[in-house]
């Protein structure tokens, strides 16, 4: 069975009893089976109670009473708390840590009647654009092996882009769905922050961090977005705005709108193959109705690497200080010094980045330097932001590529923690403004995947949703399959 | 911005991260490399320009103070590394100098 199916095709082919839930989710079993061996982005599947909640789903739908996701199966990324089901951060620290409660997107996906296969390989806590820093192993780019999937939701769009799941859940950092879905070929969208809860997401950067849905069309992710947005009373972070029906927003064309390009996006550094994908998928949407400002310029744009790797550390160093080895997680026992069994705990479970990050974080915010960093980090904070409020006055989205690169070699930046940070430069400005933001697949180099960004003013879901699908209708990258 | 090898000492004491002699340098290197880059921030005026903690208008979410069930025991030490009956075993905490 062909296992490359959108959640709008499957609910058809489930509705009208082509296939049960049960023999699906079997097929993708099988599929995950096929080619982990390659890809690696699995840390679990739930094997049994998956076809169990597809059995479950199977009667749902038996009684007319099935809603868009029911019965099809998801893959959710590591770092979402699944009651009885490892939940690992592909960290050491959390190796073996069940959590006794599922995060409030895991709660609204089982009430739709969703089938959780699994859980999705990352970058360890989400620290990472190549999911190479999980403790666990390395996921492989489906489009090339020996590549990566980029991070830190590589395992979620790597699974996507090879037919393991028909979606999966992913989070967002700093780019962290954005990038893997560019480097996979896939749709990834960041909500606005606080559009959707982050309870039982495990914390990196409490004001940064958004889950969103990874899928192989836009169709798809206005379907997770209308069950997995809203507000929620666990997550004070979370927004009493009311969710629209996002399906609703997607026309195909693009009349009326004014779009702008920031120049500032076509760094320097950026692959020449990815700038002339862009510049011919903006001409697209053009094409399509919309006026293309190409002239607009946001300054402060250069400035937003350091605003994020001041901000993203200094609040996981705050974030990560609960892991300690006292209430759950890996706890160092060969002593009974009490701090010797801390900071040994923290030694050995945390792997480097996350050492790295939580000690930049801890430097930021100690006593002497917390104005310098921390505080002038949240100034400049504003000025984006305003940058931003500014720009949207004038334009429904800003159009830039996703990522300055095609998909990297395994292996070519690990070295050099700074030139890995440099592959989110385009999409850490959107987490610091806490705005919107798509990627869509806009094209391949020698066969290797180029995503195309559209950034949207917050609670615009609607807007960027109705261009990426605009122009995901006109170009048709969505057919195009990975064979490895 | 090149940090000290006691610098380092210090930012890992106040992580509670223990850290080998020979990732001290390591560690000094790379994130002197990175604070590097914030230099850059220096450039920018921030005269009169707040901070920006989080970017939604939202303040104070409350919840009335009602009592609800709290979380099962047995839920709360299912992760336990160490337990004793209904009790998080833990090493002495007051007998060690910090």
């Amino acid at each position: 069975m062909d296992t490359f199916l959108t959640i709008h095709e499957v609910n058809k082919l489930l509705r009208t009893r082509q296939v049960s839930s049960v023999d699906l989710t079997k097929a993708y079993l099988k599929r995950i089976s096929e080619v982990e061996p390659d890809i690696h982005a699995l840390v679990s599947n739930t094997g049994e109670y998956a076809l169990e909640q597809a059995q479950k789903a199977d009667e749902v739908l038996a009684e007319g009473n099935a809603g868009p996701l029911t019965g099809i199966p998801a893959l959710i990324k590591d770092n979402m708390c699944t009651q009885g089901i490892r939940t690992t951060c592909s960290s050491k620290m959390l190796e073996n840590f069940v959590p006794t409660y599922n995060a409030t997107v895991v709660e609204k996906l089982h009430a739709a009647g969703a089938v959780v296969i699994g859980k999705a390989n990352m970058d360890e806590f989400a620290m990472g654009s190549s999911t190479e820093n999980s403790a666990l192993f390395i996921t492989h780019n489906p489009w090339d092996l020996e590549r990566v999937p980029g991070g830190s939701s590589g395992g979620s769009a790597a699974a996507v882009a090879a037919g393991e799941t028909v979606y999966a859940l992913g989070s967002d950092t700093g780019g962290s769905i954005r990038q893997p879905a560019s480097f996979c070929s896939v749709v990834g969208l960041k909500p606005t922050y606080g559009r959707v809860s982050r309870y039982g997401l495990v914390a990196f950067a409490s004001s940064l961090d958004q889950i969103g849905p990874l899928t192989r069309d836009v169709m798809d992710c206005a379907l997770i977005m209308n069950t997995i947005a809203g507000h929620d009373l666990k997550d004070s972070t979370s927004v009493p705005q009311p969710v629209p029906d996002y399906t609703k927003s997607l026309i195909p064309e693009l009349k009326g709108l004014h779009l702008g390009v920031p120049k500032e996006y076509f760094v320097e550094g950026m692959q020449t193959e990815v700038s002339s994908a862009t510049q011919k998928a903006i001409g697209k949407l053009e094409e399509l109705g919309a006026k293309i400002d190409w002239d607009v310029s946001l300054p402060h744009t250069r400035h937003a690497l350091a605003v994020y790797y001041i901000i993203a550390p200094s609040e996981a160093s705050a974030n990560l200080a609960r892991y300690d080895g006292v209430k759950y997680g890996f706890s160092y026992k060969e002593t009974d010094n009490m701090w010797e069994a801390m900071e040994k705990t923290r030694q050995f479970g945390f792997g480097p980045e996350v050492k790295r990050r939580i000690m930049l974080g801890t430097y930021a915010l100690s006593a002497g330097y917390y104005d310098a960093y921390y505080l002038k980090a949240q100034k400049v904070r504003t000025i984006i932001r305003r940058e931003f409020d500014q720009a949207f006055e004038k334009y429904d989205a800003l159009i830039t590529p996703t990522s300055p690169t095609v998909p990297f070699k395994i292996g070519e930046k690990t070295d050099n923690p700074l030139q890995m940070y440099l592959s989110d430069v385009c999409t850490l400005p959107i987490n610091i403004a806490g705005l919107p933001a798509i990627s869509i697949p806009s094209g391949f180099a020698n066969g290797l995947p180029i995503g195309l960004q559209i950034i949207g003013k917050p609670f615009s879901e609607e807007t960027i949703l109705r261009i990426a699908y605009a122009y995901e209708q006109a170009t048709g990258w969505w057919k195009k399959k990975p064979v490895f | 911005m090149k940090l000290s090898r006691e610098e380092v000492l210090h930012i890992s004491r106040l992580a509670r991260i223990s850290i080998t002699d020979t990732d001290i340098e390591k560690m000094t290197e790379q994130l002197s490399n990175i604070l590097d880059n914030f230099e850059i921030l220096r450039e920018v005026d921030t005269t009169g320009v707040p901070p920006t903690a989080q970017s939604i208008a939202l303040q104070n979410i409350m919840r009335d103070d009602v009592i609800t069930p709290s979380m099962p025991v047995q839920n709360v030490l299912a992760n336990a590394p160490r337990q004793e009956e209904d009790f998080f075993k833990v090493n002495a905490v007051l007998e060690d100098q910090p």
